[in-house]
């Protein structure tokens, strides 16, 4: 087996478990503390991406654009919340469900008619856009590298943000009692308007850093949604560290899968056989492991205690 | 004593009138020479199938499917892949173009993934349910998506529809007579099974699992068996899906597809006979209508969709009865 290889792959599925966990920690915080389920929070990511990627050609700076693009999309998420979502908190699950499927047909023909139906690729200025060497002949492109650090210290901050501030203690206070928050004196329906911005503002962000290395493209969300789901599942819906470990622990397995199923396959069944089953079996690798943990935990791996 | 005829209700009538209208139009339309609608009414009627499949777990069972599209795409394959083998070699062991092989491997498979899935998402509840069979119907999407001799993300154009006596399915109006059939027997079975002893268990455990536990029944074995049945009519809906469009590809298990029938059934009005089939045939025409118009009409679609669930409780069989269902 080639060392170097998993060591980089090791590190390719760090990002996309970071960046998993950025989609994924919006939509569990929106259901842990609005009890709402958001088909269209792919839609938002996808949003920013293609908000950061207008950015960027009119700013010429990549990250000017996305520090521009966060609260941007900050705004749009509580518009949302204010023009729809908040009709629906009395609602049951499933027309949550069905309004936001509504909702990812107007975002996504919306960003259709301003952006076009092809996808944008966004450039990176030059000092992301190179390779680090970590250790002599194992190199890196930088901008992994600047994925995986600016998701720790998201996931850091939305920590501390949760856990350690009156705001946080409030949002917890909101999930467990709302109406006794309310009486309390705290203006309640801000507060989750607050709420649903910062997870539309987690989801675009994880758009915005998707984009220049794959293209901002409509159907972006689509497919990063249900990835998202298979997270909060595996982790329990509504828990935040739940969330984080289940993320990371799914990128790895459908980075390493793909990369070394086939090798792995071929230890026990014939080099053919094993290039034919790998590539579907790899496709379905996370899915298998989310049927796994429910068959022994239908709560998920960390079940939030209050609710 | 009343003759059947003056014992039918409302619903009976308007049920009666919308099934009529559906067996004579389309075909009346291809006589005058507009085959593009009776082209458009089997798409409709095969839709309407899976709906109605859909609407007796969804709506008599209180089991948010958001993944019945998967059924559809493996009844599909299950018809695509042995006329492929058949005409490109490989795999003699199903290679073949004879229908009954086909419906029997689609039923076969349908049967086994709704076992399968059924028996771990029916462990959970609730938003767990939504997104669970979401993700499962996603991984069969994926897995037809990474098979590349059968077009992979592509599709595979199907050389040969299936072979059956008495009927065939090259005349487009025969394939919409199969269809129609077919939503006439669903529509009949669903009714049989939901007033049957089965059935009362299934619409109570939906209001009150609990009680319905206490009195000794094992809802979990209740729920999975509807589950499979649903499952299994909805692989029929997708062998003539295969059929119809000669066409098979991951895209029709898509979790969009999923969520399309599942609007069908809230549109027409859940835990209803005709509910289902009214959901299909004005979803088919409004997306008909409103792609003729502009390119863009997702969005007035959407918009639609989302004044549906925020306005129009009890769906459109609600409102012709001039009630505001609020359940």
């Amino acid at each position: 087996m080639d060392y170097t290889l998993l060591f980089i792959q090791t590190l390719n599925g760090v990002q996309l478990g970071l960046l998993l966990f950025l989609v994924a920690s919006g939509l569990t915080l929106v259901f842990g503390i609005l009890d709402f389920v958001n088909l269209a929070h792919g839609s938002i990511y996808m949003l920013g991406a293609f908000i950061s990627a207008s950015l960027t050609f009119l700013t010429g700076n990549f990250v000017v654009a996305v520090l521009l693009a966060l609260p941007i999309t900050g705004a749009i998420g509580y518009l949302i919340e204010r023009v729809l979502v908040r009709r629906l908190y009395a609602r049951n699950h499933l027309d949550h469900v069905l309004a936001t499927f509504g909702l990812i047909l107007v975002i996504d023909t919306t960003v259709q008619i301003l952006w076009g139906p092809a996808g944008i690729s966004v450039p990176l200025p030059a000092w992301l856009n190179g390779q680090v060497e970590l250790f002599p002949g194992v190199v890196m492109p930088t901008f992994r590298l600047a994925i995986i650090g600016a998701g720790l210290v998201v996931a850091a901050g939305l920590f501390w943000l949760v856990n350690h501030t009156r705001l946080g203690m409030l949002i917890r206070a909101g999930a467990s009692n709302s109406t006794m928050v309310s009486a309390l004196g705290v203006d309640i329906k801000t507060l989750f308007s607050l709420v649903f911005a910062l997870g539309a503002m987690l989801a675009g962000l994880a758009g915005m850093l998707i984009a220049p290395i794959t293209e901002a493209s409509i159907n972006m969300g689509g497919e990063v949604i249900i990835t998202a789901f298979v997270v909060i599942i595996v982790g329990g819906i509504g828990s935040m560290k739940g969330a984080f470990v289940a993320a990371i622990l799914i990128g790895l397995i459908d980075t390493l899968g793909r990369s070394f199923l086939d090798d792995l396959f071929a230890l026990f069944m014939s080099q053919n056989a094993a290039e034919t089953a790998a590539p579907a079996i790899s496709a379905m690798l996370i899915y298998i492991l989310m049927a796994v943990i429910l068959a022994l935990r239908p709560q998920g791996l960390f079940p939030p205690k209050v609710r | 004593m009343k003759t059947p005829l003056q014992a039918m209700t409302k619903t009976g009538w308007i049920t009666a009138a919308v099934l009529l209208l559906l067996g004579v139009v389309p075909p009346l339309l291809m006589w005058m020479g507009n085959e593009f609608y009776l082209l458009l009414s089997t798409r409709l009627v095969i839709l309407a199938v899976a709906a109605v499949s859909l609407n007796l777990i969804l709506g008599y069972g209180g089991m948010a499917s958001f993944g019945h599209a998967a059924f559809i795409g493996i009844g599909a394959y299950a018809m695509g892949i042995p006329v492929y083998h058949e005409f490109y070699g490989g795999a003699e062991a199903i290679a073949s173009t004879n229908g009954w092989f086909q419906i029997g491997l689609a039923v076969g498979a349908s049967a086994l993934f709704a076992l399968i899935t059924g028996a771990i998402s029916l462990r959970t509840k609730g938003v767990y349910f939504i997104m669970i069979t979401m993700a499962f119907a996603q991984m069969v999407f994926y897995l037809f998506q990474s098979l590349d001799e059968y077009g992979g993300d592509d599709g595979l154009v199907i050389e040969m529809r299936s072979e059956l006596p008495w009927i065939n399915l090259d005349d487009p109006l025969q394939m919409y007579f199969l269809a129609f059939g077919t939503l006439l027997v669903t529509m009949l079975l669903v009714h049989l099974i939901v007033n049957s002893r089965f059935g009362m268990v299934l619409r109570v455990a939906k209001g009150n699992d609990e009680r319905v536990v206490t009195l000794g029944y094992n809802t979990y074995l209740y729920r999975l068996t509807a589950y499979v049945i649903a499952g299994v009519i909805a692989g029929f809906a997708g062998w003539m899906m295969a059929n119809f469009s000669s066409f098979i590809s991951p895209s029709m298990t898509g979790w969009t597809r999923s969520g399309d029938l599942m609007f069908m059934v809230i549109l027409g009005g859940t835990a209803t006979a005709l509910g289902p089939v009214l959901g299909a045939a004005a979803f088919v025409l409004i997306e008909e209508a409103l792609s003729s118009v502009t390119v863009y009409w997702n969005l007035p679609f959407g918009l639609m969709l989302i004044g549906v669930v925020l306005f129009a409780r009890g769906g459109l069989l609600g409102m012709l009865h001039g009630r505001r269902g609020d359940k």
